[in-house]
């Protein structure tokens, strides 16, 4: 179980055992139109084994969070603010050096596209021996074996052979598979997989996602699956986060988040999105408004201008109110838990059909 | 939005009545040449996107193609538009032949048949204002809308849900969600007959795609106008579409109205691309557990497509006969009229789960033969 958890002031402790854990992570931009607060006070904890899927849309920080977990942001222009611990380290004042040491080691990450991602100047044998040649210090002859054994057990056919071969010989589902042997090939304790199927077509998809959760159980890797498609998710993760202009929204388990969805912005991306058993004469219930610029983040509740229960909430507290996420299962909006309760009940769920 | 839309005179007296087909697609072949060689550049082979496809999409009514990438959909749509030349076959629009139609003879139909693009970014010129953007199509057809273009492109605006103030406005001002609007209406500037959308909303955040197909339904349902609906996201056309074709390949594998194909499917291509669709379970109930099917590898190269059945080499129920012998595309028997299947050995016509689930994948399979051991 990964517990999360939304400080109002004081700093909480580090979950305890908690392998991955972020306090009060702020990370923001210097950009020509000023300051972009992408990441704005976010704290979760996640625990070895399990899997945490971060659910958002383009510019809720899901992609941020993560690069910062690698230190892969670029310090000219980008402030980080907080803790990150990764077994009890502390990685926001980590030297290059030590970073350096983690990466493709212990923590390793998915990218969305793996044609940019892998180098089209060395062959794929040669990019998933080069980590493990470098952190196991393991000779050139003992990492390609390892590489063509990854390679094999991601199912690239006949993986001697196709070791040799340069990323643009290989498919767009077998890319994808061979980042993944990269991800894995020092057994990393913790895997970030940001969007690692987006660009796939559906039925490789279906594939690569069941390949990540068989792996898991035998690497017994931690993941942090990031992605927008919030079926993708159901079928990855034990916990979900929904990540709405670089603030959580709401967490919990998956099937306390999708089957008892408290957050009015979690209530919206359920109703827009068609399902394959959903009623096709009824039209969909989309979230009105667009989301907002992180240059000038709305005050208070950062859905507000989008949400279309404020006036349950009485006073102007959703426009002057930051809500705040409590710990476990919970969601930051001003809504009375018996109020979120009975409006998903009778007046969302009988939409989702 | 605007409550009610307001539905212009057709220009000619031709009234159409719903169910009449209005475009007509027979025997459709498009082949792009590979070149290679030095210092002659040949052709040294041929991608066949799209290979001998029959359409028909009738007046006033969705019709969705979804397929994987490579299947040869867009290349489908770019040729109804006749923005591709085909290399054999026939498209006929409202019983004309327009296969090889002149420019000049095409100009009248052109205005009738309107495509929507899946980049909102790449398909506005971002140096045109909004209201030139959308006037365009109006200024080279010659029309005169009664009150000038400027009123109907501000009407229009507010069709699509924008704000008709917006008019002076560039393209950049606007975010993706409210471009694909300009692009809607731009479409709709010369009040068409048929739209193509390829991709119209794959592009958008979750939440901004329902905006823009609630947009299309109620432009396709209140105007009357039809829709090629082109989408690799199944739930998304079965949400549009009234009727449905699966392209593989650079062939319709199946065709069907919506709810035959996706609940009664009989190619195993359809079978395996369903059971694929991620899904969330929001009842909480035990709902009918779905198949389970994970196909290995990827889709072949349609340079050299596999002889016979396409789809033969990822099929786990090929035999011979599908090698040698390509499947026609019929009615097989207890499919509803209009179920149009092209495979050898059909599926059972269900979705639910099987006894044991078809797992391809190499890998997958050894995986999940090692956790059962355990």
């Amino acid at each position: 179980m990964t517990t999360l958890t939304k400080e109002a002031g004081a700093p909480v402790p580090a979950g305890e055992g908690a392998f991955l854990s972020v306090r009060d992570l702020h990370v923001s931009f210097r950009t020509e139109d000023g300051v972009v607060r992408a990441v704005d006070g976010l704290s979760f904890d996640l625990e070895r084994g399990s899997t945490l899927g971060i659910v958002g849309e383009s510019g809720s920080g899901k992609s941020v969070t993560n690069l910062t977990i690698l230190g892969l942001h670029n310090p000219m222009f980008t402030t980080v603010e907080g803790e990150i611990l990764l077994d009890g380290k502390e990685l926001t004042t980590a030297r290059e050096s030590e970073l350096e040491k983690l990466r493709g080691n212990k923590v390793a990450m998915i990218f969305q596209d793996p044609l940019t991602a892998l180098s089209p100047y060395y062959t794929v044998g040669r990019q998933i021996a080069e980590p493990y040649m470098k952190h196991m210090r393991a000779s050139k002859k003992a990492a390609w074996e390892r590489a063509v054994e990854m390679l094999g057990k991601v199912g690239i056919p006949n993986p001697r052979q196709r070791a040799k071969d340069y990323p643009h010989q290989f498919s767009g589902g077998m890319r994808q598979r061979a980042m993944i042997a990269m991800a894995l090939v020092c057994d990393p304790d913790l895997l970030i997989a940001d969007e690692p199927t987006t660009a796939l077509d559906v039925t490789v998809q279906a594939q690569i996602l069941d390949l990540l959760k068989d792996l898991q159980q035998e690497f017994g890797s931690a993941i942090i699956f990031i992605t927008h498609d919030l079926g993708v998710i159901a079928d990855m993760a034990d916990d979900i986060m929904v990540m709405y202009a670089g603030r959580a929204a709401e967490r919990g388990s998956v099937a306390e988040v999708l089957r008892a969805p408290q957050h009015p912005y979690t209530w919206g991306l359920l109703n827009s999105m068609p399902r394959l058993d959903s009623d096709p004469h009824a039209p969909l219930a989309p979230i009105p408004g667009t989301p907002p610029s992180l240059l000038r983040p709305p005050s208070g509740c950062r859905f507000h201008p989008r949400c279309t229960f404020q006036d349950r909430v009485g006073g102007n507290r959703c426009v002057n109110e930051v809500p705040l996420l409590g710990p476990d299962r919970s969601s930051a909006c001003h809504l009375t838990a018996e109020q979120k309760r009975t409006i998903f009940i009778e007046e969302i769920k009988p939409r989702l059909g | 939005m605007t409550e009610d839309l307001v539905l212009p005179a057709p220009r000619d007296a031709v009234t159409d009545a719903p169910g009449e087909p209005l475009l007509e697609v027979e025997k459709l072949v498009k082949h792009f040449p590979v070149k290679g060689g030095f210092p002659i550049r040949r052709t040294v082979g041929q991608v066949q996107a799209v290979d001998g496809i029959d359409l028909t999409v009738h007046v006033g009514e969705s019709f969705g193609l979804v397929g994987e990438s490579g299947c040869g959909k867009s290349t489908t749509g770019r040729l109804i538009t006749k923005l591709l030349e085909p290399t054999r076959g026939r498209i006929s629009y409202r019983g004309k032949d327009i296969t090889r139609a002149t420019r000049r003879e095409l100009a009248p139909i052109r205005s009738e048949i309107q495509m929507i693009f899946q980049d909102p970014y790449a398909s506005l010129n971002p140096r045109q204002t909004v209201g030139k953007i959308i006037s365009g199509p109006m200024e080279i057809n010659g029309l005169q809308p009664d009150g000038g273009r400027e009123k109907r492109v501000r009407e229009l605006l507010e069709i699509v849900g924008l704000n008709p103030e917006h008019y002076n406005r560039f393209p950049h001002e606007f975010s993706g969600g409210q471009r694909q609007r300009i692009g809607v209406a731009r479409a709709l500037a010369l009040e068409p007959k048929l739209i193509v959308a390829d991709e119209p909303v794959s592009a958008l955040d979750v939440s901004i795609q329902a905006q823009v197909v609630n947009l299309l339904q109620k432009v396709q349902q209140e105007l009357g106008i039809a829709f090629l609906f082109i989408a690799h996201d199944l739930a998304v056309v079965r949400h549009f579409s009234q009727r449905v074709a699966v392209m593989y390949l650079g062939k319709v594998i199946e065709v069907g109205d919506r709810d035959s194909i996706y609940t009664r499917p009989r190619h195993p291509y359809t079978h395996a691309l369903l059971s694929a669709v991620p899904e969330v379970n929001i009842t909480g109930e035990e709902a009918a557990q779905r198949e389970r099917i994970r196909l290995a590898g990827d889709v072949p190269s349609p340079i050299s497509p596999p002889s016979g059945c396409r789809f033969r080499t990822r099929c786990w129920k090929a035999q011979d006969k599908c090698a040698s012998e390509e499947p026609p595309l019929v009615q097989l028997s207890g499919n509803h009229t209009g179920h149009l299947t092209a495979c050898h050995f059909p599926e059972d016509p269900t979705i639910e789960a099987r006894d044991e689930d078809i797992v391809l994948d190499p890998a997958l399979a050894a995986l999940e033969e090692g956790a059962e051991d355990d």
